[in-house]
């Protein structure tokens, strides 16, 4: 085996590995797209009745994307310590959720929401028609973050009003 | 040992023709174990796969015959004249070799070879028939009918017309995909120049009523058109138990070449249209320009073959397509079948797959080639306006995929192809969450949705 790949090289006849026609297709997936899309990071659920889980759901089965983001709060900290997705959506969907998945875990509340779309999309290269995707996501976090927040506000109730989160 | 290999791939080397790519060009597809993986592997689109992926995309073209491929070959080195050169032996043995091949044609659909008039494929078929027929009687007639769920063709071109003023009746479908025969019946005018319903569906290959169809038509004498371009060859079709007008096909569809097809204009009575080639008046005047003898040589061969093995495709077409659902069937609920089971070619089969995304599916499923509706894969972000026509849920819209079975599929592809399909169905319902709503008996329905 060894020999006739030693024996295909000596005489140039190796397959090529980029042929011609590999140029010029607008069409490809990102690399990291199809990584995500192979091995998907933090699919899953929490609980969404758990007062440390702020749940984000945007989209529309219409539109043909659904993203389902959720997080899991330090409450001392505010910090981030876990997130979760699901996303009914292309592969460039689903590769922005996991992303978002992963920006958000160990950063603050106050941090996540500076995620912006065009980090994402220009992280997974995705074309101009699939920006969408990357501010569904980023509408996802923003979602979760807010969810959280109110639940809070439900708990807190009447008592320690000085307790709000600054928006 | 050694010597042994070294020797043998000088010898292939030898023997083979200088500067050809030595990618080797396999008929074995991936259901078929990948031996060498190193020089066998391609990357497409981002994605390593070994080997070729299994092609179940026949709607969209076929694999030439090698029967038809030979038929093809044979002529184009030797027989090179111009058939319409009157003046010597090169031209007469070409124009022979068309008026054959024009026969052939002719015979698979009950019609004479005065009228099959050679195009370059069916796209140019339905432009001739539509707009032509249409400019012809403009004085009289005014009005076309047509259905939602026509090929784009002939949809742009009711639209052309529409720009110069004629007008046109978009006939909806039923929820099966046919055609409602009452709704014909009523939307008939006086003035009504041309009925066009295609007699098997591109996208979700249902068959609709041709017998009814023509002779609601005839009742009323208004020329048929249809685009067969999917039904020849597969179904068996008659012109005169249709009461066809004009007919258009192509070749690439049942195993010929790409850039060939025809267009049927009945004689008797005849249907008058104007041409959209103008020249020398080749093709009876209604298409002058060479005939492209090689390639109409190579669609008469396909034609024939199509005729003596019909019947034996169909059977195993047939026994692959039950094999595909059931195998699907069995692994998975949720699978919903667009469009008629009992009024359908059997080597089109478009499912639906209830909580997944089309395109996420085909992502997925790089080893198979089949195609979707889904608005994703689409350039605008619509869903298929075919799978619209139906009613279909937009929800369901974005999920539908369609597999293509042709006479050279095997029952390993199938297999392997249910196997895949399966596997990444169940993935990608675990990533999504309309199935989680459901599992836990959330009605997606009433959900109150936040739009963009």
């Amino acid at each position: 085996m060894m020999l006739r790949q030693v024996a295909k090289k000596a005489l140039g006849l190796t397959a090529r590995q980029s042929t011609p026609w590999s140029v010029g297709i607008s069409r490809s997936y990102h690399e990291n797209v199809i990584d995500h899309y192979d091995n998907p990071r933090n699919v899953g659920s929490f609980d969404k009745n758990d007062p440390t889980v702020g749940t984000g759901l945007v989209g529309a089965p219409a539109c043909g994307d659904v993203m389902k983001l959720q997080i899991k709060v330090d409450e001392k900290t505010g910090q981030i310590v876990d997130a979760r997705f699901k996303t009914f959506g292309c592969g460039s969907a689903i590769a922005s959720s996991s992303v978002a998945t992963e920006w958000v875990k160990g950063k603050a509340m106050e941090d996540v929401l500076t995620i912006k779309n065009t980090e994402i999309a220009k992280h997974l290269s995705l074309p101009p028609v699939k920006l969408h995707c990357s501010m569904l996501a980023e509408d996802a976090i923003k979602a979760a973050v807010k969810d959280y927040k109110d639940k809070r506000v439900k708990t807190n109730g009447a008592a320690a009003a000085g307790e709000t989160t600054q928006a | 040992m050694a010597s042994k290999a070294i020797t043998s791939t000088i010898r292939r080397a030898l023997s083979k023709p200088h500067g050809v790519v030595s990618r080797r060009h396999h008929l074995s597809t991936a259901a078929a174990a990948a031996t060498d993986y190193e020089d066998e592997s391609i990357m497409m689109k981002g994605v390593r796969i070994s080997g070729r992926p299994l092609y179940l995309d026949m709607q969209a073209t076929t694999p030439i015959d090698p029967r038809v491929f030979d038929a093809m070959n044979d002529s184009g080195i030797n027989e090179y004249g111009n058939p319409h050169s009157r003046t010597h032996l090169y031209g007469w043995e070409a124009e022979n070799a068309v008026e054959v091949a024009r026969i052939q044609v002719a015979k698979l659909i009950g019609a004479s070879p005065k009228e099959i008039i050679f195009m370059s494929g069916a796209t140019e078929a339905n432009n001739t028939a539509v707009k032509g027929v249409m400019h012809f009687y403009k004085d009289t007639k005014k009005h076309v009918i047509t259905t939602q769920t026509e090929h784009k063709c002939v949809l742009d071109s009711c639209r052309h017309l529409q720009q110069e003023g004629f007008e046109v009746t978009y006939l909806p479908v039923k929820t099966d995909g046919l055609v409602d025969l009452e709704m014909l019946r009523e939307a008939i005018r006086p003035d009504t120049g041309l009925v066009s319903i295609m007699a098997v569906n591109n996208e979700i290959g249902v068959v609709q009523p041709m017998e009814e169809i023509g002779q609601i038509c005839k009742e009323h004498n208004v020329p048929f058109h249809t685009d067969a371009a999917q039904a020849i060859g597969k179904i068996p079709v008659d012109v005169k138990k249709w009461n066809i007008g004009l007919m258009s096909m192509s070749a690439h569809k049942i195993y010929g070449p790409k850039g060939v097809g025809a267009l049927f204009v009945r004689r008797r009575p005849r249907i008058r249209l104007e041409p959209l080639m103008n020249g020398g008046g080749q093709e009876r005047g209604l298409r002058s320009g060479t005939a492209a003898t090689q390639q109409i040589l190579g669609f008469g061969a396909a034609c024939d073959l199509a005729m003596k093995e019909m019947e034996y495709d169909e059977k195993w077409i047939k026994g692959l397509q039950e094999r595909l659902l059931n195998g699907i069937r069995e692994k998975l609920d949720g699978v919903v079948v667009n469009g008629s089971m009992e009024s359908r070619y059997s080597g089109n089969l478009n499912l639906s797959f209830a909580y997944v995304e089309g395109e996420s599916l085909l992502m997925g499923l790089k080893e198979v080639a089949v195609s979707s509706g889904s608005a994703c894969t689409s350039a605008s972000l619509e869903p298929s306006y075919v799978l619209r026509a139906l009613g279909v849920d937009e929800d369901m819209a974005h999920t539908s995929i369609r597999f293509g079975i042709g006479r050279f599929t095997t029952k390993e592809e199938i297999d392997k192809a249910v196997e895949l399909t399966v596997k990444q169905v169940v993935k990608l319902r675990e990533m999504s969450p309309l199935y989680e709503m459901v599992k836990e008996g959330i009605d997606i329905k009433n959900i109150q949705w936040s739009q963009h």
